[in-house]
């Protein structure tokens, strides 16, 4: 390039979004690796390595791992056999089923957390008490707060990742590869063990990798079951030494090498993902719809559409019913009956405490101006990368990719060291600290959206702006824009709906008045306020499938 | 109506030089066309006028105005020109009317006079009636006369078009382009056009510029003198099917590559042993008898306007062919393996190998 650098548009535009990357991601991200390593001015891995040893940390680690593999093995069978049942059999009311299998996607998998601890707790849960006081059982016949409990809810709630990918490959498999083989003597079972499977193998191992990165960073349901018995994950961790130090240097450092563990993990299974992905679109799997030859399932039918509505039936309506039922109780541990039942929590809830209607608001107003301000910042970033030539374009895909690694946990750590007033900011303990810490972790959703609608967007549309007298930034608002908008549409939503039920990031972050839906949960809970909190829950739930529900049917955004 | 004056100008993508020192001028009015095999550049230099890219080295002039080069760099918007592109580039969440009016709505003309304007400009690509129109609704080659429209309504001194007929199919493309030559002479202003189809480029220019693939302009002439009077055998192979036959001089005559035919017309001035003769398959005239070259038909397909032969003469095979009416006269038609006799009206002779030119175009 010949000539001298201009201050112009593509430098604004260019700058800005650098700037909303580094202060956003880049530096919360980087203090964290800062403290992690570096003690007092120097580069100290044996420190590192010292904090990772102790007791507690090393269990927390180990823990993770242990959560995340099992969650993953009994999720990754679980959506397999779901998804091969509805579109490779002959299941009746198949389509129902698969919309009925998403529905997990929608609930947040804390307020399950805290559905089956009132079921399976060993004492007060009510079905252990079904079978100790009716049933005469000398003792409960589920613990919920141990591994195998917290896996349990976790796969409930998780399984779709595979079941989303399996379903897709299964549709898009061109069904002469498995015609042959039947052709060649094989039977249906043989050519779905040899043929079948190792074709969709690729989705199958991604869904598996994102079960697996989810469960690792994953906060609610391992704070709800298992703080109880003492099983501490990284961010539950992570939570309970920032929350109970209010802060020390200690804590700190232990949660940012924590949280520097946990981005090295994060970071290597989206590696894996890529190369599964990259390696496994075989041209097999084709982007055209077929119609696959179906598995007569015969003496097997009935029983397997049993199984299937027992099992929906067991892991949404159970808890979801419960949390409605114990969120009407006048006092928790009653047996759920009409004469038990009030609709005060309800009401007082809602109209009458300010802490949970305070809660109600800060969620649906940081929800919106997360999604708002992230919309905008992702159409800008997004645009820098997919359309302008600049130099240094690297470093903001680089950035730009760096929200996809980073957990909930880490994020809302990085924001605490970053605008803690360390640096001449402070909005600890303000509603501001979440809305900058959702701005952070909901990027990655506005760039993916933005990018796949700027891709559609051909070059010569702008160029013929220009070339019509439109400045950069007309022909910004008069075509990029309005031809991006239905991307925009998507950011927005694909960001204000897990923030109208985020927990992970706003447990770290609340002051005394800037809970949301999610904390006052969790936090109500913890205080045992039971009957409130499942109130709470189920208020949580309306809202939450009321705005699902009415954004899909206007919008009809696919996930 | 502007003038376009290019000197030396350079222009390389990732190391790789596409344009090399290239001088050329457009005069005011003209109706110019650069014509070259793709990858040759062209669309580049299109860029480069219009302000997308910026130029290495050289410098660019639109009228009397510096554009480029030389410390100048106007933006597109203020080069006040109209741009066509080969993708038609109309803006799909605009109705044909909002299209056509942009150019204007941006220059911030009077309401009044921008609704008279995008309606002359919408009828004179003929297609009013279908203002309310969104450009899903419109075919490609309706697509293409809105983005004419939209280039025309501002009217620029200058209109840059990029290879606008690529995508339509013949009939469209043969109607467009004598639409796109009567507009420029109606409303006088200067076009540059972009193509690698000679027929487009002979029927619309005033002059015709001919790149080759290293993005050298080989020669800039009328459409006669690039036709008929080609500076190499690049030129003259690019316009359009051509024999070329390797020839042998002995003496003041030359043989064909048999060895034994000898050239039946004048012989050319030049001074080496070898030299390459072309034709064209209509410069071949047939003859039952006569002292032209002798030959056998190998080939002879009826192609509705034409007659095409195959013939072997002289230890080569030529392409020939005659208009229909003489194909279809029982008495001029030639069956396959008939003898007949070669003349030759037309001719060019060059002295590269007949391998290098082969190689060289296309």
């Amino acid at each position: 390039m010949t000539g001298s650098f201009r201050f112009g548009t593509p430098q604004i535009l260019f700058g800005l979004a650098v700037a909303i990357l580094v202060i956003f991601v880049a530096v919360p991200v980087l203090l964290i690796f800062f403290n992690a390593l570096w003690v007092n001015g120097s580069l100290n891995i044996a420190d590192m390595v010292k904090v990772l040893s102790e007791r507690e940390t090393y269990k927390a680690l180990i823990n993770s791992l242990i959560l995340a593999s099992g969650v993953t093995v009994t999720g990754t069978i679980v959506g397999t056999f779901f998804a091969w049942l509805v579109t490779r059999t002959d299941l009746p009311y198949k389509g129902a089923m698969k919309v009925l299998f998403l529905v997990p996607f929608m609930l947040p998998s804390f307020i399950g957390a805290l559905a089956w601890k009132m079921l399976l707790s060993p004492r007060s849960g009510y079905i252990n008490r079904f079978f100790i006081e009716t049933l005469g059982f000398p003792g409960p016949i589920f613990d919920i707060y141990t591994y195998q409990g917290i896996i349990l809810v976790e796969t409930m709630y998780l399984f779709p990742f595979v079941f989303i990918q399996v379903c897709g490959a299964l549709e898009r498999m061109d069904p002469t590869l498995e015609e042959s083989a039947r052709i060649s003597g094989a039977d249906l079972f043989t050519i779905t063990r040899k043929i079948t499977i190792p074709l969709v193998a690729p989705s199958i191992l991604s869904g598996a990798l994102l079960i697996m990165l989810y469960s690792m960073a994953h906060f609610g349901t391992v704070a709800m079951l298992g703080i109880e018995a003492g099983i501490y994950n990284i961010p539950t961790l992570i939570y309970e030494r920032i929350h109970q130090s209010a802060g020390s240097f200690a804590a700190i450092r232990t949660g940012t090498v924590l949280s520097t563990v946990l981005v090295i993990a994060a970071a290597l299974i989206i590696w894996l993902q890529n190369r599964v992905l990259s390696k496994g679109r075989y041209q097999i799997i084709a982007g055209k719809s077929f119609r696959p030859t179906e598995i007569r399932l015969r003496g097997l039918r009935l029983p397997l559409l049993a199984f299937c509505i027992a099992y929906i039936g067991f892991t949404i309506v159970l808890p979801t019913t419960t949390i409605f039922l114990v969120g009407g109780l006048k006092t928790y541990g009653l047996p759920i009956a009409v004469e038990n039942m009030t609709f005060d929590n309800y009401h007082h809830i809602l109209f009458e405490w300010d802490l949970t209607r305070d809660a109600i608001w800060n969620s649906i107003g940081l929800g919106l101006a997360a999604a708002l301000i992230t919309m905008f910042a992702g159409v800008i970033i997004s645009y820098v990368i997919v359309k302008m030539k600049v130099p240094g374009k690297g470093l903001l895909e680089f950035l730009g990719m760096l929200p996809f690694s980073v957990p909930g946990s880490v994020i809302a750590l990085g924001v605490i060291l970053a605008w803690s007033g360390k640096y001449g900011i402070n909005i600890y303990n303000t509603i501001w600290i979440i809305l900058v810490a959702y701005i952070a972790r909901y990027m990655a959703f506005a760039l993916k959206a933005n990018s796949a609608a700027l891709e559609q967007v051909h070059d010569s549309l702008v160029e013929a702006a220009r070339a019509s007298g439109a400045t950069m930034w007309q022909a910004l608002r008069d075509i990029v824009i309005p031809l991006v908008r239905p991307g925009m549409v998507a950011a927005f939503f694909l960001i204000f709906l897990p923030a109208l039920r985020e927990l992970t990031v706003s447990v770290l972050l609340y002051g005394p008045t800037t809970r949301t839906i999610g904390v006052a949960i969790y936090t109500l809970n913890e205080d045992g306020e039971t009957v409130y909190a499942a109130a709470m829950a189920g208020v949580a739930l309306i809202i939450i499938v009321t705005a699902e529900v009415v954004v899909k049917r206007v919008f009809k955004i696919e996930k | 109506m502007t003038s376009v004056r290019i000197d030396g100008l350079s222009k390389s993508f990732g190391g790789r030089k596409i344009l090399h020192d290239l001088d050329l001028t457009v005069e005011a009015g003209e109706s110019f066309t650069l014509l070259g095999p793709s990858g040759c550049g062209k669309t580049v230099l299109m860029r480069l006028l219009a302000g997308f890219d910026r130029p290495d080295a050289g410098t660019i002039r639109i009228g009397d105005r510096l554009v480029a080069g030389d410390g100048a760099d106007v933006p597109p918007d203020r080069r006040g020109l109209g741009m066509v592109f080969q993708d038609y580039a109309v803006w799909p969440h605009m109705s044909v009317a909002d299209n056509v009016a942009y150019p204007l709505k941006i220059a911030r003309t009077a309401a009044d006079e921008r609704d008279r304007r995008t309606r002359r400009a919408i009828g004179q690509v003929g297609l009013a009636g279908l203002e309310a129109r969104m450009p899903s609704q419109l075919s490609g080659g309706q697509q293409q006369r809105v983005a004419l429209a939209r280039a025309l309504v501002s009217e620029p001194s200058l209109l840059l078009l990029d290879e606008p007929l690529n995508n339509l199919d013949a009939n469209l493309r043969e109607e467009m382009r004598f639409e796109i030559r009567e507009l420029q002479q109606k409303l006088g202003i200067t076009v540059i056009y972009v193509t690698h189809d000679q027929e487009i480029a002979l029927a619309i220019a005033d002059r015709i510029g001919v790149m080759d693939e290293t993005g050298r302009l080989r020669q800039v002439g009328t459409p006669d003198d690039v036709f008929d009077r080609p500076i190499d055998a690049f030129v003259y192979r690019f316009l359009g099917v051509a024999n070329f036959v390797p020839m042998r001089r002995v003496g003041a005559t030359w043989l064909f590559p048999d060895g034994a035919a000898v050239w039946p017309g004048e012989a050319p001035g030049l001074a080496g042993e070898h030299a390459t003769f072309g034709c064209r398959p209509f410069d071949i005239e047939l003859a039952r008898d006569g002292d032209g070259l002798a030959g056998v038909v190998r080939r002879a397909s009826f192609l509705g306007a034409q007659m095409d032969y195959l013939i072997e003469a002289g230890g080569v095979t030529f392409r020939a062919a005659t208009d229909s009416r003489r194909a279809l006269d029982p008495a001029q038609r030639f069956e396959e393996g008939e003898t007949c006799r070669l003349a030759f009206r037309g001719s060019q002779w060059f002295d590269t190998a007949v391998a290098d030119i082969e190689g060289g175009a296309r």
